[in-house]
């Protein structure tokens, strides 16, 4: 399979603080690969890297066969770059940034309609209004599109989901899964746990280290304790409850409930009588299948470097 | 199910802090808000939910005192939003993700002035400062300026010095955004332990996991509220396995 992205021992350095440590992964060509963590852990000087914004430090990056510093003049015309921050011209219209960027690429609105038409068909009833003037969703579509215009065979987008609503995030994921019938690849950032399982591969990402690759079923799959869901009406009462239980490994809120591990995975019934006690009457234990978010949390509260997992390929 | 009715029973005799009548809003002859009704009670973790451009920043701008409602009567700690916007202002704490604390003051030095700002005495702000430094386990951060913080310790800090004077309600927009997993739950945690000593928590969120933390919610479309009750009702009701199906099912915008 072809590699669109072959990462190898990057370390980037900013002044003192080392941005990203030894990172390496490949990205398979018309894959979705997602790399998620928070904010701080080194997603955007990554994604710079990629796109060809910054030098790469130590290692290389090659991108479509061609090396991201040397080849760089190439690279740009096959690479579209969507930037955490809204970076188009908010004084020219929807249509005007759109054509701006097509002839900045030397190609022409018409000549790649088909591959924008079912994002920027959602905005085109707008196509006169400035872009600064736009929702934060029209935006986030103006910025795809504009994107996309090039017809470029990687597609590299920082965060593009972050401060978006559940819906517009939901469609714009729809979006992302059309674009791969036009075999582009695409390297996606995300702080939001729940897109991760819509990526084919994931890179989980801490403190400018690679804790794990692989496809997100497998990352779910690797959480390595007996799960169980833990539910009462009084939430605060039953964490502090849960965490005195000598016997209770972790205890940390999920949603309505709170998720706990044992000591050696055995379930105690002695909770029942020690939750009575602190006052919580009838609490509902379950046992829970662990989502990715749990494997994450397991995997950040290691210390980074202790666990490197990176195997697995593209499912589909 | 019975745990959350027995919940809402008791909510029922709690205190209102918070009481929204037929509240419009209007910009020209932009609707931003329509006809709003809702309260909300001592200690709860009321969460306002709705897509970018529903109304929710409009809302919030009036149960906060910083904007005056066209019509109707909002209630916010005993205070009304037209007549005592001030008193309102001087009874919460407020925060936001995008700007919270002055990046170029340490930490200890936000939270004086702070507690400045909110007519605090000195000797008690040197106490709640201690404390609060002890809590948050932060004091090797103490002298260190925001802008060397990361984002996480910064938002939690952000909470503290939101309730530093015990404000009867404290209103969080979009509190979480961008923050790691395990900070972000110890940021509910806090939530939990400031609700719990009596403080109302109002919360806005993009991440509808979140949501489900929250004691009630609301969700907000095209400037009206489409639904309000607990999650576990909500999810009932809409045969859905997650607030955030019911969210997309319920709130999906119009452009």
């Amino acid at each position: 399979m072809e590699k669109t992205i072959e990462a190898s021992g990057i370390c980037k350095k900013f002044g003192d603080i080392q941005a990203l440590k030894d990172i390496t992964f490949d990205v398979n060509e018309g894959e979705i690969f997602g790399f998620i963590g928070p904010d701080g852990s080194g997603k955007t000087t990554l994604f710079r890297i990629i796109a060809t914004l910054l030098h790469p430090g130590e290692g290389t990056m090659k991108v479509l066969g061609l090396d991201s510093v040397k080849d760089i003049k190439e690279l740009r015309k096959n690479i579209g770059y969507m930037p955490g921050r809204f970076s188009l011209y908010q004084d020219l219209s929807v249509e005007e940034n759109l054509n701006f960027y097509a002839t900045v690429f030397g190609t022409s609105v018409s000549k790649n309609y088909d591959l924008i038409a079912d994002i920027y068909s959602h905005i085109e009833p707008f196509r006169k209004r400035l872009a600064g003037k736009l929702s934060g969703g029209m935006k986030q579509k103006l910025a795809l599109s504009c994107a996309l215009i090039h017809k470029p065979r990687l597609l590299v987008l920082d965060e593009p989901t972050t401060g978006v609503d559940a819906v517009s995030r939901s469609e714009f994921w729809d979006m992302l899964k059309k674009l791969k019938q036009h075999n582009i690849t695409i390297a996606v950032s995300t702080p939001y746990m729940d897109e991760a399982m819509r990526c084919n591969r994931v890179a989980l990402i801490q403190g400018g280290n690679l804790l794990s690759i692989d496809n997100p079923e497998n990352i779910r799959k690797g959480f390595s304790r007996k799960l169980f869901s833990v539910r009462a009406p009084e939430k605060y009462k039953l964490i502090i409850a849960l965490r005195s239980f000598p016997e209770i490994l972790t205890a940390y809120p999920f949603g309505d409930s709170v998720h706990v591990t044992f000591r050696n995975d055995h379930f105690n019934d002695a909770i029942y009588d020690h939750l009575k006690k602190s006052g919580i009457g009838n609490p509902e234990i379950t046992e829970a299948n662990a989502g990715i978010e749990d494997r994450f949390l397991e995997l950040m509260s290691k210390p980074a470097g202790t666990e490197a997992e990176v195997h697995g390929q593209q499912t589909e | 199910m019975i745990a959350s009715a027995k919940k809402v029973e008791k909510t029922m005799d709690r205190k209102k802090v918070i009481s929204v009548k037929n509240l419009v809003k209007k910009f020209g002859s932009f609707i931003a808000n329509d006809n709003l009704n809702f309260e909300v009670y001592e200690g709860e973790i009321f969460g306002f939910l709705g897509a970018n451009g529903a109304g929710k920043t409009t809302a919030l701008r009036i149960l906060s005192g910083l904007s005056s409602p066209t019509s109707g009567e909002v209630m916010v700690a005993g205070y009304n939003a037209r007549r005592d916007p001030e008193k309102i202002k001087k009874s919460i704490g407020y925060m936001c993700q995008k700007f919270s604390l002055y990046e170029d003051l340490t930490s200890k030095e936000n939270i004086m002035l702070y507690g400045g700002i909110y007519g605090m005495t000195k000797s008690l702000i040197k106490k709640r400062t201690q404390d609060l430094l002890n809590r948050l386990d932060f004091n090797e951060y103490g002298d260190r300026l925001i802008s060397d913080l990361p984002l996480g310790l910064r938002q939690k800090l952000a909470f503290s010095v939101a309730v530093l004077h015990e404000p009867k309600i404290v209103f969080l927009d979009e509190p979480t955004g961008g923050v790691d997993p395990i900070t972000r739950r110890q940021f509910w945690e806090m939530i939990y332990e400031t609700a719990n000593r009596g403080i109302t928590v109002f919360v806005t969120t993009h991440y509808m996991d979140e949501a489900e933390y929250c004691d009630r919610i609301s969700i907000m479309s095209e400037g009206r509220i489409v639904a309000l009750d607990t999650p576990a009702e909500l999810k009932k009701q809409y045969a859905a396995n997650s607030v955030e199906e019911v969210f997309v099912k319920i709130a999906r915008p119009k452009e």
